[in-house]
């Protein structure tokens, strides 16, 4: 069977951060202590006029960017997120319209709480193998919410990014593709509702863990691989400790993880947090690398990707669009105060 | 009246069990207790289970009847049933199996305690935790476990000069414990820095000053000492079983760093055993807190009252000193549900005295004493025991 993968990717994170010392010092808590204790030194946050629809554009023009595809030839969108603008009217279609993708598109927006972008690749990879589409373009993106006061509020970030999945001119080859998934409860949002819930301890040992580190071994069963076999690994990141833990539990080192391991800088991007670590990867990779994938969507499923960086990388004009670095460094503080206003804490009818 | 032995001992894992349910975690205590003694389903006269409060951690009540169900023994009819003292539950079950066949009415009881405290939030489980508490005087006030607790560690600094580096000493003795015990919930060793720089709970308590929200079972078999023999070598002899109540509200106590319901029930359990506290060689007690374990080290007449903070430098209570106090870890580091946990101290005196204990086995130990308490010492239970 012929090859699918990836033909371009870009990424996107909004420019302002606050530091987790900042917020803990509003509750009355020790901000040291908190950030050491959830790995996170500060997150992204979203303007006003930022949401999961001009992220998801301004991710997909980055990919666009840096190849040269006729937008037209794109024939799906899948945008993974859980912060949809609209509960009805899809984020897809703005994002076909902006890219110049409309008509001819098949589009469906997608929520499996942090692993719906990795559940779009899935379904792009599939639909370019079946030949019924010769482009997809897949985006997991979030501006995720947290309510104030709860433990999410240090780390509910924003960013996301985007892949066109085709089969010439591969930069970096899908060889395999799987997923884990059960009904677990962990982490939820009833429709309706701001906040998310979630079951505190639950959502660390039966939830992530458990889905992550059997769909890591189902991966690496199926690709008959083991994680010295990798340059790089990617692991879902809802703070700075559970993909480090997962990752020596497998037997993954430190090396092979930082270069995807963001959320200490921007926090948990939700749906697009596995996927700026794969875009921040191949900001440096090189042909032959090879790269392991484990999203991880809370209620729950991982899916897990062994990936292989060609020759074709080198032609692919990375430097027209910003890097993941680039994006992390390029950065303007706010205080609480800001905050409240624009995660839209203040309101007034 | 008759001498009571223990036949036999099971306990589950501590820790935090997702993936076991309430039911499946006594049955699985029940069955290794029921096959380490060799008697069968038909033996068993009677059951008391100790269960703080199923109803709110995991919506179950009925559990006396629930036991047997699980344990599949719903068609022997066997009478079971549910003690409840708050963390003294099964302390409580354990003296009641114990006088059912000291007073010749049964041969074999089979005694558990359970808890599964993970099901619901840590705040819930604190708000759950604080009902064994005086609603009315404490707890419709605010006071949590971890307050009340600190109330009594601030006047014992006060009164006595203790530090909240030798609270840390317990937590640091415990966890190096529990690292040894293949059932503990924190398998690990913890250092004095960590314990002192935990983050606050109430001052002057930290996070390693507390024993953590657990689940798990525990349960033992008990026999006529007459007919112990039949069933293994070496049961072990339970000579002094008590129990003591002080008043709900620790604002009602005569002094609060002396817990009186322990010190009546060890009182009497020394009596009965004709023994004095220099004779235990070995001691799990209640500590639920650092400083719970250095009062009750000196109501059990170990030490001195106001020495208690001293007894880890002094080499008393490590695992090397003279009288060992928590060789299975202690709720601090082996965990802590409520209702499991007085018969889990009585399982690791059990191995102990029959060189079952592993890597933490303290040599030629003879007579271990177990000490249960019930909220912050309205309820006490002491038990003797001597190898046979």
């Amino acid at each position: 069977m012929e090859n699918v993968g990836i033909i371009s990717y870009g990424a996107n994170i909004p420019r302002w951060r606050i530091k987790v010392e900042d917020i803990a010092s509003i509750w009355g808590k020790d901000g040291k202590t908190i950030s050491n204790g959830l790995g996170i030194i500060e997150k992204s946050v979203p303007s006003r006029d930022q949401d999961t629809a001009t992220i998801s554009v301004e991710a997909a023009r980055a990919a666009l960017k840096r190849t040269d595809i006729n937008p037209q030839d794109i024939g799906a969108i899948y945008i993974g997120s859980e912060s949809h603008p609209y509960a009805v009217k899809p984020t897809g279609t703005i994002v076909g319209e902006a890219i110049g993708a409309t008509p001819d598109l098949m589009v469906a927006d997608y929520e499996f709480a942090c692993k719906a972008g990795t559940a779009a690749i899935q379904t792009c990879t599939a639909l370019v193998k079946a030949g019924m589409i010769k482009y997809g373009l897949a985006v997991g993106a979030d501006t995720s919410q947290a309510a104030p006061g709860d433990a999410l509020e240090y780390s509910a970030s924003a960013g996301g990014a985007a892949f066109i999945i085709g089969k010439d001119n591969i930069i970096a080859n899908i060889n395999n593709t799987c997923s884990f998934t059960t009904d677990t409860p962990d982490f939820w949002r009833r429709a309706e509702r701001k906040y998310p819930s979630h079951g505190g301890r639950f959502t660390g040992a039966p939830a992530y863990f458990k889905h992550v580190s059997n769909c890591a071994n189902n991966i690496m069963k199926m690709a008959g691989t083991k994680p010295e076999d990798y340059t790089y690994a990617i692991f879902h990141q809802p703070n700075g400790k559970f993909p480090v833990s997962v990752a020596k539990k497998l037997g993954f080192t430190y090396d092979q993880i930082k270069q995807g391991l963001l959320v200490p800088y921007i926090g948990n991007t939700y749906s697009g947090a596995s996927l700026l670590g794969l875009a921040s990867v191949l900001d440096v990779a090189k042909p032959g690398d090879r790269i392991f994938l484990t999203s991880y969507g809370s209620g729950a499923g991982s899916d897990g990707f062994d990936i292989t960086v060609t020759e074709k990388i080198k032609n692919l004009n990375r430097d027209r669009a910003p890097s993941v670095h680039q994006m992390i460094e390029d950065k303007e503080y706010i205080d609480y105060g800001m905050y409240t206003k624009i995660t839209e804490l203040l309101y007034w009818e | 009246m008759r001498d009571v032995a223990v036949i036999g001992v099971g306990i589950t894992k501590f820790g935090e069990l997702w993936d076991k349910s309430f039911r499946q975690l006594i049955a699985e205590a029940g069955a290794k207790a029921i096959l380490d003694s060799g008697i069968e389903g038909k033996d068993i006269d009677e059951m008391y289970v100790g269960s703080m409060s199923s109803g709110r951690f995991v919506g179950q009540e009925h559990v006396g009847a629930l036991v047997a169900d699980a344990s599949g023994f719903s068609n022997l009819h066997i009478p079971s049933t549910r003690v409840e003292g708050a963390c003294a539950s099964s302390g409580m079950a354990v003296r009641q199996g114990y006088l059912s066949i000291a007073s010749g009415i049964n041969d074999i009881v089979v005694v558990g305690g359970m808890e599964k405290m993970n099901d619901v939030s840590g705040a819930s489980a604190t708000e759950t935790l604080a009902t064994a508490a005086d609603q009315e005087w404490e707890a419709f006030f605010g006071a949590t476990f971890p307050g009340l607790y600190a109330m009594i560690a601030t006047r014992h600094m006060h009164e006595y000069g203790t530090t909240k580096e030798q609270l840390a000493q317990v937590a640091v003795k415990n966890h190096a414990n529990g690292a040894l015990n293949p059932y503990a919930q924190y398998q690990r060793e913890i250092t004095l820095e960590q314990a002192i720089n935990a983050t606050p709970v109430a001052y002057p308590l930290g996070l390693l000053d507390c024993s953590p929200v657990t689940d798990g079972a525990a349960s033992i078999v008990l026999c006529a000492v007459e007919k112990a023999k039949k069933y293994r070598d070496n049961p072990v002899k339970i000579i002094g079983s008590s129990q003591g109540s002080d008043s709900l509200a620790l604002h009602g106590r005569r002094d609060i760093c002396t817990l009186d319901a322990t010190v009546h029930a060890a009182n009497m359990a020394y009596k009965q055993a004709n023994l004095k506290p220099k004779d235990i060689e070995i001691a799990e007690v209640h500590d639920c807190f650092t400083i719970a374990e250095i009062c009750a080290i000196e109501d059990l007449g170990f030490v001195k009252k106001g020495e208690g903070g001293k007894a880890i430098d002094n080499k008393i209570t490590p695992r090397d000193g003279s009288l060992p106090v928590n060789t299975s870890g202690g709720l601090k580091a082996k965990g802590h549900p409520v209702g499991a946990t007085g018969v889990a101290q009585i399982i690791e005196i059990v191995l102990q005295l029959q060189g079952r204990a592993e890597k933490r086995q303290i040599k030629n130990a003879r007579i271990g004493l177990a000490h249960n308490v019930g909220g912050s010492g309205a309820t006490s239970t002491v038990h003797i025991m001597e190898a046979m």
